[in-house]
C-alpha cells in the first residue's frame, strides 16, 4: 500500500542557514563587486579618499611653500613630479592638499540636499494638496534660477567659507531630489503596506520615514553618487570664478584659475588640476552608472 | 497516424544566471496535431511558459534551447535562422498572451493594428487587408466591427481588449495558435466568454491550439489533450477526459483536488492543498522532481533514479514509478457533519442604507465631471464566526465596501455599525486604538502587502505593539506564536519579504492583521493573485483561524468557487448595489437572481463533458453614474422583462432563511430556473 504522508501538512519553509551571516548593508555593499563600472568606480573615489586622508604623509611639500629655485624650472621634474605652479609652489603637493576640501564639502552638500529634499518630496507627495502645489512650484522657481549667477549673489553676500559653500549647494540641489522623491512617494503612498500603517494607526511621518523612504532608497542613492559628481564639478567652478574656498589654501578650482592665462606656456599647471577634478567626477558617475545596473536586478 | 503539426523531442531549455547554468525545462516529448488543441497545466514556474516561448524563440536574455529539437511542419525551430523564424511568426504562429495591454499598441487603432497583419505577412492591399479585419472582428464577436476598428486600446474593455488580441492572432490564419494564460487576468463572466469563443473558433478556423494554463478548470473544456508540467518535465499527458476521469499522477491528482468547485463547501469536503512548495529549479533532485510533496512516495523507487514518461494506456502517458499502483482516483469528499449555522446571534458587523459617492475634483477648466456612485443602499450583517462573501465582477463595488469598512473611505450615506457603534463616517484616521484593534484587513497583492524594507518579524511586532492592549512582554516569542498560527517557522522573522513566495507572503499578512486579535477580518481578494494549489492552503488557514479565533470574516472574491465554498453568507453585488443576499446553500441554489445564475454559469467546470453551452453574460459593467433608475443589471439581463426594468427599481423579495432577491421577477418564477450547479 501507499506509504501515507500527512497531507494536511501545509508548507513550511525549511529554517534559514544557521551560520551566522554578514549585517544586511554589507552584503549590500559586497554586491558592487557584481558590477564592473560600479567596481572601477568605487575604486577610483577609494583611490581619492586615501590620498586626501593621507595627504600629511605623501604630500612631498607643505602646500603652500613656494620653492624659488624651482621658478627657474616649473615643469614636472625629479624634484616636482607634476611641476610647480607660476608661485612655485608644489602641484603634487597642492593637489592632494586639494582634495580633502573638495571631498568633504562636495558629499556633505549631498548629504544636506537628500535630507531637506526627501522631506519636502515625501511631504509633497504623500500628503498632496496645497502642501505639493507649494513644494513643486518652489522646487520649480529655484531650479529656473541661473545657479551661477545664485551662488555669486550669496557668496558674495555672505562671504565664501566651506559653510557658506555647502549651504548654496543644499539648497540649490535639494529641489531636484524633492522631485525625484515626490515622484517615487506618488507611486509608493499607493502600496498595501502603506494601508496597512494606516491601519494600525501610525503617524504621518512614521509613514513617511520608515514605510515610504526605505523603498526610494534605490534611485535615491543613485542619485546621491550623481549629485557628489555634480557637486565636484560646482565647487571647481566656484573656483575658478575666485567666489570658491579663501586662498591661499588649496583648492583645485583656483589652481585652474590663477594658471589658465599660462596655459599656452605651461599648460602642466591648469592642466593637472583639472585631471583630477575630471578623475573623481568620472570615478562617482561610474559609481552612480554601475548601481543602476545593479538596481535592474537582483 | 500522420506527422504531427508540432514535435517537441526532448527539450531542454537553459538559463544562465548568476548561478550560472540554470535548467529550467528539461526532456519535454509532445506532439500537437493538426486541428488539436492541447492544454498544458502547471503550478507557477514549473516552465510552462518557457516551453511555449522557446516554440517561437522568445527566450529572453540568457535564455536558451540546451537541447532536443522543435519540429513545425517538419522544420526544427531550434536551428532556424532569424529570417525564416520572422516570416513564421505571426504568419504560420501566434501568440496570445496573458496581459491584452501589452500586446496591443496604445497609439495606434485596433484596426491599422489589425490590417498590418495581413498587409505584412500577405501583402494585402488596404481594402482586402480591412475586410478582412472586419470579418475577424465579427467573428471574435465584437459589437459594432466599423466602430470597433477606429478605438484605441484603452477605449476598450479587458475582455474586448482580449477578443481584439485574439483576432489579430488569427487573421493570418497560423497553423499553430499560442495561448498563455489568455483569460488568467479576467472576471469570471469575462472568462467564461472568451473561453466559449475559443470553442466556437476552433471549430471553424482549423488551426491548432498550445493552451497554457495553472488552472485545470480552465482548460477542461477547450482542450483534446492535456499536457501536465512540473519542475520543467513534463509528468503526464494524455486526453483530456482520461486527465480528469483517471489522473494517474499524484501531482495531476494535487491539482484536482486543490479546486474549489461549486459543488463543494467547507462543511462537507475540505479542500486539499498539495503539502509543500515548487522547489526553485537550481535544486537538482535525483529520481522523481515531486518526491518531497508527494503522498505515495516510497523512497527507495522514486529517488534511485531518473523516472522516464512511459505510456500507461492507450495515448496517455505517466512519469510516475507507482502509476499503475495508485487507487482509482476519487476526488477527495470527506463527509462531515454540517455544523449548525449559528444566524440568531446579534451582528458584529452591519451596514445600513450604505453609500458612498465619489465627487470629481472641481477644475476651474475642462469638461465637468460626474460624480461616480460606488455604493447603494448596502445593507449587509455579519455575524461573529460568520463568514460573509461578497462577490461580483470587478468594478462592482466590492472592494469600495471593503475600503468604507476599514475606513479607508469614509460613507458618504447610511451607517457601518461596529458592536453597535457607529463607524462608517470615521476614516481611518479618527478611530480610537480600540477600533482599529478589532478591524483589520488582509489585502489583494502579495507583492505590495509586505514593506520590501521591513524583515517578517517587524512587520507582526509592530502590529503587535502599536494595537495590543498590553503589549507583549516578549516581543520575539509573540511575533513566533503568530507565524506559528500561520504554519510557518518561526525562523521566518528573520526574513525579508523578497526571500518568501507569494503564498507566505499572504500568511504573513494573515498573522498581521491577527496580531491585533481582531473581530473582523475584512480580506479583500486574498487568494486570487495565487497558484491555485497555494491557494488552496490559505483558504483553509482562514478557516482554520476563524474557527479557533472566532474572527468574523468579510470575504472580498470574484471566484464563485471559492465563495461556495469558505462562506456562511453570500452578497453578490453589480453595480454598487446587493442584488442578492443569503446564505451560501440558498444564494447558489434556485430561486436566485438573474446575476447570480450567470455568474454560476461562468464558472468553469472540472468536468470535459459539461462545459460549454452556458448562460453567458455579455457586454461589460457600465459606469456607475446616477441612480439607475430601474434595475441595475436592466442592460445586461439576460431575463429582462420589459420596460418595468429599465424604469421602475426591483422589489426586495425576501424568502424564508433571511435570504432576499432584489428583481422584478416572482421568486416563485425564478426557482423554475434550472440549477447551475
Amino acid at each position: 500500500m501507499s506509504t501515507q504522508v500527512n497531507v494536511e501538512a501545509l508548507p513550511v519553509s525549511p529554517p534559514a542557514a544557521s551560520r551566522r551571516r554578514a549585517p544586511r548593508w554589507w552584503r549590500a555593499v559586497l554586491a558592487i563587486r557584481h558590477s564592473t563600472t560600479a567596481t572601477v568606480g568605487v575604486a577610483i573615489v577609494l583611490v581619492w579618499v586615501v590620498l586626501a586622508v593621507l595627504a600629511p604623509l605623501l604630500a612631498p611639500y607643505a602646500p603652500n611653500v613656494t620653492d624659488l629655485a624651482a621658478l627657474a624650472h616649473t615643469t614636472p621634474s625629479r624634484a616636482h613630479w607634476l611641476g610647480t605652479d607660476h608661485l612655485g609652489r608644489d602641484i603634487a603637493s597642492r593637489i592632494l592638499w586639494g582634495a580633502r576640501p573638495v571631498l568633504e564639502i562636495a558629499p556633505l552638500a549631498v548629504l544636506g540636499a537628500t535630507a531637506l529634499g526627501s522631506l519636502l518630496g515625501l511631504a509633497a507627495g504623500y500628503k498632496r494638496g496645497w502642501l505639493d502645489l507649494a513644494v513643486t512650484r518652489a522646487c520649480d522657481i529655484v531650479l529656473s534660477f541661473p545657479v551661477i549667477i545664485l551662488y555669486m549673489i550669496i557668496l558674495t553676500h555672505f562671504g565664501s567659507s566651506a559653510w557658506n559653500i555647502i549651504g548654496v549647494l543644499t539648497l540649490t540641489k535639494a529641489p531636484i531630489i524633492a522631485r525625484i522623491v515626490r515622484g517615487l512617494t506618488l507611486d509608493l503612498r499607493e502600496r498595501e503596506y502603506v494601508a496597512a500603517a494606516k491601519m494600525r494607526g501610525e503617524s504621518t511621518l512614521y509613514i513617511m520615514l520608515v514605510e515610504i523612504l526605505p523603498n526610494a532608497r534605490g534611485p535615491l542613492i543613485v542619485d546621491m553618487c550623481l549629485r557628489t559628481g555634480y557637486n565636484i564639478i560646482i565647487i571647481g567652478v566656484l573656483g575658478f570664478l575666485g567666489i570658491g574656498l579663501p586662498p591661499p589654501d588649496p583648492d583645485w578650482g583656483g589652481m585652474v584659475k590663477d594658471t589658465y592665462g599660462m596655459m599656452m606656456v605651461w599648460p602642466h599647471m591648469a592642466l593637472f588640476p583639472c585631471a583630477a577634478i575630471s578623475s573623481l567626477v568620472v570615478g562617482f558617475n561610474l559609481l552612480a552608472v554601475g548601481l543602476r545596473e545593479l538596481g535592474g536586478r537582483d | 497516424m500522420t506527422e504531427p503539426l508540432l514535435a517537441l523531442q526532448d527539450l531542454a531549455i537553459a538559463y544562465d544566471g548568476r548561478r550560472g547554468e540554470t535548467r529550467v525545462v528539461r526532456g519535454v516529448s509532445l506532439a500537437l496535431h493538426a486541428g488539436e488543441a492541447l492544454g498544458l497545466v502547471g503550478e507557477s514556474g514549473c516552465g510552462k511558459s518557457t516551453v511555449a516561448l522557446s516554440i517561437v524563440r522568445y527566450l529572453g536574455r540568457g535564455g536558451r534551447i540546451a537541447g532536443g529539437r522543435i519540429l513545425f511542419e517538419g522544420r526544427d525551430l531550434a536551428t532556424l535562422d532569424a529570417a525564416a523564424l520572422r516570416d513564421l511568426r505571426g504568419r504560420r504562429i501566434a501568440m496570445v498572451y496573458q496581459d491584452p495591454m501589452a500586446s496591443l499598441n496604445p497609439v495606434m487603432t485596433v484596426g491599422r493594428q489589425l490590417m498590418e497583419v495581413p498587409m505584412i505577412h500577405d501583402g494585402a492591399g488596404a481594402a482586402a487587408a480591412r475586410a478582412r479585419a472586419l470579418t475577424m472582428l465579427g467573428e471574435v464577436k465584437l459589437a459594432d466591427p466599423e466602430a470597433v476598428m477606429e478605438r484605441y486600446p484603452h477605449q476598450l474593455s479587458g475582455g474586448q481588449q482580449q477578443r481584439i488580441v485574439i483576432a489579430m492572432a488569427l487573421i493570418a490564419e497560423p497553423a499553430l495558435l499560442i495561448m498563455d494564460e489568455p483569460t488568467t487576468g479576467l472576471d469570471v463572466t469575462v472568462e467564461a466568454a472568451v473561453l466559449d469563443l475559443v470553442r466556437e473558433l476552433r471549430r471553424r478556423h482549423h488551426s491548432s491550439i498550445l493552451f497554457i494554463s495553472h488552472n485545470l478548470g480552465t482548460v477542461a473544456g477547450v482542450c483534446d489533450r492535456i499536457g501536465v508540467m512540473y519542475r520543467g518535465e513534463l509528468v503526464e499527458d494524455g486526453p483530456v477526459r482520461r486527465i480528469f476521469g483517471d489522473p494517474r499522477h499524484p501531482y495531476t491528482r494535487g491539482l484536482l483536488d486543490c479546486l474549489p468547485t461549486l459543488g463543494r463547501d467547507k462543511r462537507h469536503a475540505p479542500l486539499v492543498p498539495i503539502p509543500g512548495q515548487l522547489e526553485p529549479p537550481y535544486v537538482r533532485a535525483t529520481g522523481c522532481g515531486f518526491a518531497s510533496r508527494c503522498a505515495h512516495v516510497e523512497p527507495a523507487r522514486c529517488t534511485a533514479g531518473p523516472i522516464p514518461l512511459t505510456p500507461f494506456a492507450a495515448e496517455h502517458r505517466v512519469a510516475c514509478v507507482r502509476a499503475a499502483e495508485l487507487p482509482t482516483y476519487a476526488r477527495r469528499l470527506v463527509e462531515r457533519a454540517p455544523a449548525v449555522a449559528a444566524t440568531a446571534a446579534a451582528p458584529v458587523i452591519a451596514t445600513e442604507h450604505l453609500g458612498k459617492v465619489y465627487e470629481p475634483r472641481r477644475r476651474l477648466l475642462g469638461r465637468r465631471r460626474w460624480p461616480v456612485r460606488a455604493l447603494n443602499d448596502v445593507d449587509l450583517a455579519a455575524a461573529r464566526r460568520q463568514t460573509l462573501a461578497i462577490v461580483g465582477e470587478s468594478g462592482c463595488g466590492k472592494s469600495t465596501l471593503a475600503k468604507v469598512l476599514v475606513g479607508i473611505e469614509v460613507a458618504s450615506q447610511g451607517r457601518v455599525m461596529l458592536d453597535g457603534t457607529e463607524v462608517g463616517r470615521l476614516g481611518i484616521d479618527r478611530r480610537g486604538r480600540e477600533l482599529k484593534r478589532k478591524l483589520q484587513m488582509v489585502f489583494q497583492n502579495p507583492e505590495s502587502t509586505l514593506n520590501p524594507s521591513h524583515t517578517v518579524g517587524y512587520a507582526i511586532g509592530r502590529a503587535l505593539r502599536r494595537l495590543r492592549d498590553r503589549p507583549p512582554g516578549n516581543l520575539d516569542a509573540a511575533v513566533a506564536r503568530l507565524l506559528e498560527t500561520v504554519k510557518l517557522a518561526p525562523e521566518m522573522a528573520a526574513r525579508m519579504p523578497r526571500q518568501l513566495s507569494g503564498g507566505e507572503k499572504q500568511r504573513v499578512a494573515i498573522a498581521r492583521a491577527l496580531a491585533s486579535d481582531p473581530d473582523v477580518v475584512v480580506a479583500d481578494e486574498p487568494v486570487s493573485a495565487l497558484d491555485v494549489s497555494v491557494q488552496a492552503a490559505i483558504i483553509n488557514l482562514l478557516n482554520e483561524l476563524q474557527a479557533s479565533h472566532g474572527t468574523t470574516l468579510i470575504f472580498i472574491s470574484h471566484d464563485l468557487s471559492v465563495v461556495r465554498y469558505l462562506a456562511d453568507h453570500v452578497a453578490v453585488m453589480y453595480l454598487g448595489s446587493v442584488l442578492e443576499h443569503g446564505p451560501v446553500e440558498r444564494v447558489f441554489t434556485p430561486p436566485y437572481h438573474p446575476y447570480t445564475e450567470a455568474l454560476l454559469a461562468a464558472v468553469p467546470v472540472l468536468d470535459p463533458d459539461r462545459a460549454g453551452a452556458r448562460v453567458v453574460l455579455q457586454g461589460t459593467i457600465p459606469r456607475a453614474r446616477e441612480v439607475p433608475r430601474g434595475c441595475p443589471l436592466a442592460s445586461r439581463c439576460l431575463r429582462k422583462v420589459g420596460a418595468i426594468c429599465d424604469d421602475t427599481p426591483p422589489p426586495v423579495q425576501r424568502l424564508p432563511g433571511d435570504h432576499r432577491i432584489l428583481c422584478h421577477i416572482p421568486a416563485a418564477e425564478l426557482l423554475t430556473l434550472q440549477a447551475v450547479v
